[in-house]
């Protein structure tokens, strides 16, 4: 209460003063309520921490449209800077891909959606999306697949996080045909990058106090490109020796994944098979819609849903299920050092979830976009008191 | 005839110093193979990459006994204040540990490659096979220059003005070598180790050091009157070393002349160069020159870790929880970690509020001569970096 109360004050009074040079971080933990200046930074809005926001495709743009409603509503200090682009709407363009660029490495904190990438070959291998996250040297994808407290699916109480190599691997985007009707289709491993997305793995288990960590490969049959990245997790593995390490083969962990994922912890993995665990893990737990997901570099973050899907059917229909969109934006908040808001937000989401009475079609109820939205600011307030 | 040999010695310096390498490069790892491969593990291909996602760094804090809890509280609390992307690992190990547990913390050095450490208390009462835990991080993390810069504090009174000394110590051989031994009963033995590589590396330390903070003269302390071979070898490295950075001015001195120079005229020194034992002496008769142990931080770097401390490794037992102890010692040491990660904006924030609330004579903690509390320093910092402008 005194602290809701206390953090209002304080951005209505960094709002409404005038130029006092330059404001960027705010930190409104319930400890320090002290707001120090930024280091030389330059903000439009007083006061406010600077986002970039890439809609993307599909229903990306309603449930963008939904965190917008949810900060607004709990004042949340974060103005969004938005940009369009977009693949399959024509939206795309080296200039557009620069623009976007330069924010993201201005503001250091990006919020996307997906940004689709056609199937045909217009003769660029590399989507704009493979191509921004390797500008932006965005080479982990978090994933932390969670139980939602109330929703029930087949597997409850899991509780396990896919680390995702997201630079190199088979999305490396070099194919040709080396003669007619043969097409020879480039995986890169490398060490570098190995050690670095596997030091990242090792380095989220430790912080978050997990125990074990399970390098996923295909080794048996790609002897040199599988093998490399293994040993390279073994190698980094015995730096942290209070944290188990184990291998597993692509095959068993989806097997051992629908039939006993309780057994795992953290994962860490090269790309492709990184897209599909991400996906298998989020349908265990709910879908596409309930899963938030985040990629780090060693400067940006970038905050997205865990599953990718830009669910083109539902566009205009407000059947989106925002639960993953709203708790990445928590996330972010998180990462900003803005945990009063995070916080609120997620505790927000996760008890219309366990209320049960307004649900999205894909959590089995018949309630709209705009109605979660409208739950879920509803229970932000009583909170604050 | 002269130009000649002149040009001859300048292009071997050139030859040298191309072939010789920085030293931030890791080359040196092929010199010392076999040595180095030992304590490396196997990150045989280099260091390991560093610790930083999503423009937030990792560091591993050692906390350490004494007052070293408490220090790493204040630094902790006036990070959070100034929004630094810094995380701390924190790893416990105090006198009482095991062997497992030292090699846990420095585990977690080698994961992170930066960290900031308290002191460690060694027991003296126990046998000689209970080596000291501070030496044993510094040994297999092979961070083998200490560096500590004297510089008189505005605000804190002192009989010397004006000191500005930059000290670089040898900091994994000479006489901590831990080799001792009793080769007839009542007759020690005690090995002081001096090598040509880790001489070498410390003299070209210290002089690009020089040259790189715009410096003037170094001066190499030493006794090599009486150990002929061990100093004198010491002595020859730094002069070879010396002799490929002409601007600077290089001279020999004593270690009880310069002791004695030290408390009567410290300001004619400028770097200082020295074995181990010398070093920890002259640290701390200059640590006491510019105002006791509460004040001066200090940093030990190795090729690919680096490890900041308190200048003077002492670890406050009888100061410990009684709110008296001095905080900036560890918090200018945080600067130094936020330099050394690239993080300059903070760390001048940081700096200039320790340096603030330093002027302020009512906030002085007892070792310098005031009444005030460590929690009242802390306020008074973390106020400045909440208004500064």
């Amino acid at each position: 209460m005194a602290a809701l109360s206390g953090v209002r004050w304080l951005t209505r009074a960094l709002v409404a003063a005038p130029n006092s040079g330059t404001w960027r971080n705010l930190c409104t933990s319930a400890v320090a309520h002290a707001a120090s200046r930024s280091q030389a930074e330059d903000m439009r809005v007083e006061g406010a921490f600077p986002v970039t926001m890439l809609p993307g495709d599909g229903v990306g743009p309603e449930l963008m449209h939904a965190v917008k409603e949810v900060f607004k509503a709990a004042s949340v200090p974060v103005e969004f800077q938005e940009h369009h682009l977009s693949e399959v709407q024509n939206m795309a363009s080296e200039e557009k891909l620069e623009q976007v660029l330069s924010s993201m490495k201005e503001n250091k904190v990006a919020i996307i959606g997906k940004i689709h990438t056609p199937m045909e070959y217009k003769g660029e291998l590399a989507s704009y999306d493979m191509r921004l996250r390797r500008k932006l040297d965005l080479f982990a994808n978090v994933v932390h697949v969670k139980s939602l407290p109330g929703y029930k699916t087949r597997h409850n109480n899991l509780d396990l996080v896919i680390i995702r190599e997201q630079t190199e691997g088979e999305y490396s985007s070099l194919e040709h045909e080396s003669a007619r009707g043969v097409i020879e289709c480039l995986k890169i491993v490398t060490r570098t990058k190995s050690q670095r997305i596997a030091k990242f793995a090792f380095d989220y288990a430790t912080k978050k106090g997990r125990g074990k960590v399970t390098a996923v490969h295909k080794a048996n049959i790609m002897k040199l490109g599988d093998g490399l990245f293994l040993q390279c997790c073994e190698e980094v593995a015995e730096l942290y020796p209070k944290i188990k390490f184990e291998t597993m083969i692509i095959d068993n962990c989806c097997m051992q994944l629908v039939q006993n994922p309780y057994q795992f912890d953290v994962l860490v993995m090269p790309n492709l098979y990184g897209n599909i665990i991400d996906n298998l893990a989020a349908g265990l737990v709910g879908g596409a819609g309930v899963v938030p997901g985040e990629s780090y570099s060693a400067e940006y973050a970038v905050f997205e849903t865990g599953a990718r899907h830009p669910f083109a059917q539902a566009v205009g229909r407000n059947i989106a299920n925002p639960t993953a969109m709203l708790l990445s934006a928590s996330n972010m908040l998180r990462h900003l050092n803005l945990e009063y808001h995070s916080n609120m937000i997620a505790d927000a989401v996760k008890k219309v979830i366990k209320v049960g009475k307004v649900r999205t079609r894909d959590m089995g109820g018949y309630s709209t976009t705009t109605d979660f939205i409208k739950s879920v600011i509803g229970h932000l307030h009583p909170h604050g008191g | 005839m002269i130009m000649a040999l002149k040009m001859l010695t300048a292009t071997s310096c050139f030859v040298k110093a191309m072939l010789r390498p920085s030293t931030l490069c890791h080359s040196w790892e092929i010199l010392f193979g076999r040595e180095t491969s030992l304590r490396s593990f196997s990150f045989k291909h280099g260091i390991p990459p560093s610790a930083k996602y999503g423009g937030r760094h990792t560091v591993t804090m050692i906390p350490g006994d004494g007052i070293g809890p408490e220090l790493m509280l204040h630094v902790k609390t006036v990070f959070r204040h100034a929004c630094v992307p810094v995380d701390f690992e924190e790893v416990i190990v105090n006198s009482t540990s095991g062997e497992e547990d030292v090699h846990n913390a420095i585990m977690a050095v080698r994961r992170n490659c930066v960290a900031l450490k308290g002191n460690i208390e060694t027991d003296h009462n126990l046998p000689p096979s209970h080596k000291s835990r501070n030496n044993m991080f510094r040994t297999t993390l092979d961070l083998y220059a200490n560096v500590i810069h004297f510089k008189s504090l505005p605000g804190v009174e002192t009989r010397h003005k004006d000191v500005d000394i930059l000290v670089v110590r040898e900091n994994t051989e000479g006489e901590y070598s831990n080799l001792e031994h009793e080769s007839v009963k009542g007759v020690i033995e005690s090995l002081k180790i001096i090598t040509k590589a880790k001489s070498l590396r410390i003299a070209e330390y210290a002089f690009q050091l020089a040259q790189e903070m715009g410096r003037k003269r170094v001066t190499v302390v030493h006794k090599a009157n009486i150990m002929k071979l061990g100093d004198g070898l010491f002595l020859q490295c730094c002069r070879e070393v010396a002799s490929c950075y002409p601007q600077l001015t290089f001279e020999g001195m004593i270690v009880d002349n310069t002791t004695m120079q030290l408390v009567s005229r410290p300001q004619q020194f400028d770097v200082m160069v020295m074995p181990n034992l010398y070093g920890n002496i002259v640290n701390n008769i200059c640590t006491g020159l510019v105002g006791g142990a509460g004040p001066v931080p200090g940093a030990n770097y190795g090729h690919t870790y680096a490890v900041f401390e308190t200048a003077s490794r002492q670890s406050g037992k009888n100061l410990a929880n009684k709110n008296m102890a001095n905080p900036t010692a560890m918090l200018l040491a945080s600067c130094i970690l936020l330099d050394y990660l690239k993080l300059h904006s903070y760390a001048t924030s940081i700096r200039n509020a320790v340096l603030a609330s330093m002027e302020n004579k009512d906030v002085h903690t007892p070792d310098i001569g005031g009444q005030g509390t460590t929690s009242d320093i802390i306020q008074n910092i973390t106020n400045h970096i909440s208004t500064v402008n």
